[in-house]
């Protein structure tokens, strides 16, 4: 008798040493990251930092944001992540949530996000530094910068460059284009081809593209890298690759070169980085106040220069030989429309490319 | 006499050998011990460890559900599922049997034959695990764009994976005792045919279960099935996140993953028998005499190298490659240092909470054959095959809701890690306490000593050895980890994987290569000492 209750006793302690355990496995680090970022963002601390959430790489984004930081002079938290994880993270988090802001890859993942009801209205006067083809219409969320979809093409291989997306459907590219099916940026420009084209348009599309025997890749680097080396001889790729592969290794020594789709045809699409508030945030002046910047002079230079994006705040031109964003043959889009994909992906799974 | 021994290597996978030979198996552990109670110590700790291997599958009900179970009986019951599961369990199968040859053939080369340089071969048959699975793909379809697919993703997870059934494997080729195949032997029974008849069926639970760990790695596997573009489960679940940001679809593919982890360890279990492989002889192991390989040392020789050639030289070869070119190989000593320094502590602390929450559960595994350890033991595993972004989204809807002053701090992390690793860590424990001679504990019991007592003066100490071995193998794997890494990390804290991801992120493969190069480095560590641990 007298053995069983002590075996309960026992039981209970050990059960409950287990927990301490798990939490003082993390106080201590706990207190090692504080010192550590005390060290470098020891400024002032009088509201908390502005937590970022950033679908967006740290390597392209992360000076720019130590420069938010200095012109808005609030102390900056940023958490990396995938564009589409973070959004899932952050309806997981609902109104609990420890962001401020979300800096997002893509239009989409706002999207989801305004849908959802966690972002709040932007303020009119941010809102009009953007043309209304790169925000969303309830002005939730605001793009910051565009990337245009551009067909690549190995100019060693090709001597002139279709300069349409239907173009690759036709039997002399035959297993010659390279693609990324389920990459975000060919998905979202799935979708603006059914906005532009309808739902039989892009399916048929699709069917002829497949049955053309694209080259399947798994990111838009590998795409253009194929057609820089001849694997494939076309390449459906965002533009920035291009300037960014040009700037590590010399724009002379690339083979590949870019065809910028013409007008209004839906390989043109321009897609947008953008940032969204989230409701319920403790910071809403701060999160106002980098949006702002994010659309200022110098965010926006940073875009055309650094990540060798579009610009989309008015007056502000890339130092890279990029052409016009004007010039482009975009078609008219709302980009709203590219918040659900489901249907798209529907699609590209009858077709057998995902 | 050395012919037929050599034959060994090419030997089918073990449990479809053994399994229809039930009896051959010593019950010395299982038997005598299915009708005695463990002590509620160890019920209760197991069942801590357990209800939380199994809080995932809450959120999993809970987000499955959310739209009746109309909308779930909707997602799950397309062709596309019947097509998903094709895939799946497809690799996963061919994945297992390619790993069990590879596994037993260089086990049992590696300590039972007169190989030259066994002990560096055992070595390198271990590195492996050291290197993640995402830049084992990126390595080879990078080099050969033709292996993407079925095939490409099949090698790569048996490359990556492969250790998992040899280190258990050998562990038991060490442990068990020669005598019964020198009896063998004695009886006019060739070196093949003691392989096959005497060693074969001790190797048994060490096989199935490195191959069940095998296959839910498989099934969880996201980084080498989406560069070889291999649509799996997970693949597929990964997708319906990014597609529409909608967690619902997503929750009700991952509860077909968890009905698919139930199936593969009821059927492990029922491979694996009642079977232990204790020795009951006297008490110092005596090493076995190594076989002469005689001429056939060169064809050995040769699969030995063509593995780690395969498995560890080339993705080395490849970063070195990445290293060596590219302006954009920016070391950054600083950074690699304070990144490489916090992946070391969150790694050792994973794989001392996951130890610490195997421990019960893997006893009772070994030791007590009833119905409740049965089910604890199953119920460590339920989680593992159900991808990481998945187990990161279940803690971070629970911690939001329930424990919010843990959320994005370490210890949720740490408990992430213990989630997703468990089974690692249970199964290294299982087989450490199933080759420690229950008669000792008989012994221990019999001169009055309490349950407690014997655990903790007798089986545990024995079963160091293999449950230190868990716990490195366990720091290997959380190293490795990156999805549930990049939610739940500290705002701000990078570990080597995350910061690999960043950098790959930008296809910067060279800025990205030192911090693979160092991954690799580190895990080798402990996959060294895996390698030369001997019990």
């Amino acid at each position: 008798m007298r053995r069983s209750t002590s075996r309960h006793l026992s039981a209970l302690a050990a059960a409950a040493l287990l927990v301490p355990l798990v939490a003082a496995c993390g106080s201590d680090d706990k207190g090692a990251t504080e010192s550590k970022d005390s060290g470098t963002t020891a400024t002032e601390k009088a509201a908390g930092p502005l937590v970022i959430y950033s679908g967006r790489n740290e390597e392209l984004i992360a000076p720019l944001l130590e420069k938010l930081e200095k012109a808005t002079g609030t102390e900056v938290e940023v958490r990396y992540g995938d564009s589409a994880e973070l959004a899932a993270q952050l309806l997981e988090e609902g109104d609990k949530t420890k962001a401020d802001l979300f800096f997002a890859q893509d239009a989409g993942a706002l999207g989801a996000l305004g849908k959802a009801g966690r972002l709040d209205a932007l303020p009119q006067g941010s809102l009009d530094r953007v043309d209304k083809e790169y925000r969303a219409e309830d002005g939730t969320w605001i793009g910051v910068s565009g990337r245009a979809r551009v067909i690549a093409y190995n100019s060693d291989k090709v001597a002139k460059a279709p300069d349409s997306v239907k173009d690759l459907t036709k039997p002399e590219w035959k297993g010659k284009v390279g693609y990324a099916p389920t990459n975000a940026s060919f998905q979202a420009f799935v979708t603006g081809m059914r906005v532009l084209e309808g739902d039989d348009a892009t399916r048929t599309w699709l069917k002829d593209f497949k049955a053309n025997s694209p080259q399947v890749y798994e990111k838009n680097g590998a795409v253009l890298e194929a057609v820089n080396e001849g694997k494939a001889e076309l390449g459906l790729i965002n533009h920035y690759y291009w300037y960014e592969k040009a700037a590590e290794e010399g724009a002379d020594k690339l083979k590949a070169a870019l065809s910028f789709p013409k007008k209004g045809d839906p390989g043109a699409l321009v897609n947008v980085a953008g940032v969204g508030v989230l409701k319920g945030n403790d910071q809403s002046a701060a999160a106002a106040k980098a949006v702002d910047f994010l659309l200022s002079e110098e965010a926006q230079t940073y875009f055309a220069d650094e990540t060798s994006e579009y610009p989309l705040a008015a007056g502000i031109k890339s130092k890279a030989d990029l052409p016009e964003l004007d010039t482009l043959g975009v078609p008219e889009i709302d980009l709203s429309k590219l918040e659900s994909l489901e249907v798209t992906l529907e699609m590209l799974r009858e077709a057998g490319m995902v | 006499m050395t012919e037929p021994g050599t034959r060994g290597p090419k030997a089918p996978p073990a449990p479809a050998r053994t399994a229809t030979r039930p009896d051959t198996a010593p019950a010395v552990s299982g038997r005598g011990r299915a009708g005695r109670r463990p002590p509620l110590v160890l019920t209760v700790l197991a069942s801590v460890a357990a209800a939380l291997a199994l809080l995932p599958l809450i959120y999993l009900g809970v987000r499955a559900l959310e739209r009746g179970p109309g909308f779930a009986r909707d997602v799950v019951a397309t062709g596309r599922t019947g097509q998903l599961l094709v895939h799946s369990v497809g690799l996963a199968l061919v994945v297992v049997a390619a790993s069990l040859v590879l596994g037993v053939s260089l086990a049992w080369l590696t300590t039972r034959t007169a190989l030259p340089a066994a002990r560096t071969w055992s070595v390198l048959a271990t590195l492996p695990l050291a290197v993640p699975s995402y830049v084992a793909a990126f390595a080879w379809v990078s080099a050969r764009p033709g292996l993407a697919g079925f095939g490409g993703a099949a090698l790569v997870l048996t490359l990556v994976s492969y250790p998992y059934v040899y280190l258990p494997v050998a562990a038991a080729l060490r442990g068990i005792d020669p005598a019964q195949e020198e009896a063998a032997r004695a009886l006019g029974h060739g070196p093949w045919q003691t392989f096959r008849r005497v060693t074969l069926p001790q190797l048994r639970p060490a096989a199935a279960g490195g191959g069940l760990l095998v296959a839910l790695y498989v099934l969880s596997d996201f980084g080498a099935v989406s560069i070889m573009r291999y649509e799996t489960f997970t693949l597929a679940i990964h997708t319906s996140y990014k597609a529409s940001f909608d967690r619902t679809p997503a929750a009700a593919l991952g509860v077909v993953l968890v009905l698919m982890t139930v199936l593969l360890v009821a059927a492990e279990s029922r491979t694996r028998g009642r079977a232990g492989s204790a020795r009951t002889g006297s008490g110092t192991a005596r090493p076995p005499v190594p076989l002469p390989l005689g001429r056939l040392r060169w064809p050995a020789l040769a699969w030995c190298s063509a593995v780690a050639a395969a498995g560890v030289l080339f993705p080395l070869g490849t970063l070195a490659y990445w290293l060596a070119v590219g302006n954009s190989a920016t070391w950054e000593p600083a950074r690699l240092l304070e990144t490489g320094t916090t992946t070391l502590l969150v790694a050792a602390l994973g794989a001392a909470l996951t130890t610490a929450l195997a421990l019960p559960v893997g006893v009772m595994a070994a030791r007590y054959r009833g119905r409740v350890a049965h089910l604890l033991e199953q119920a460590a595993y339920a989680g593992h095959a159900v991808p990481g972004i998945t187990v990161a989204l279940a803690l971070v809807f629970l911690a939001v809701r329930y424990a919010y002053p843990l959320y994005q701090e370490l210890p949720l992390l740490v408990l992430a890690y213990a989630v997703l690793f468990l089974p690692v860590a249970v199964g290294a424990t299982r087989a450490a306490v199933l080759q420690c001679p229950p008669v000792l504990e008989d012994v221990a019991r019999s001169l009055g000593r309490g349950p407690l007592r014997v655990l903790r003066e007798v089986t545990v100490p024995l079963a160091a050895p293999g449950v230190a071995a868990g716990a490195a193998l366990t720091f290997v794997v959380c190293m490795k980890e990156l999805p549930a890494t990049l939610l739940l990390r500290p705002t701000g804290m990078d570990t080597l994987a995350t910061r690999l991801w960043t950098e790959t992120g930008t296809a910067s493969y060279a800025a990205a290569a030192p911090y693979a190069a160092v991954l690799v480095l580190i895990a080798a560590v402990p996959a060294y000492l895996l390698g030369r641990h001997r019990t």
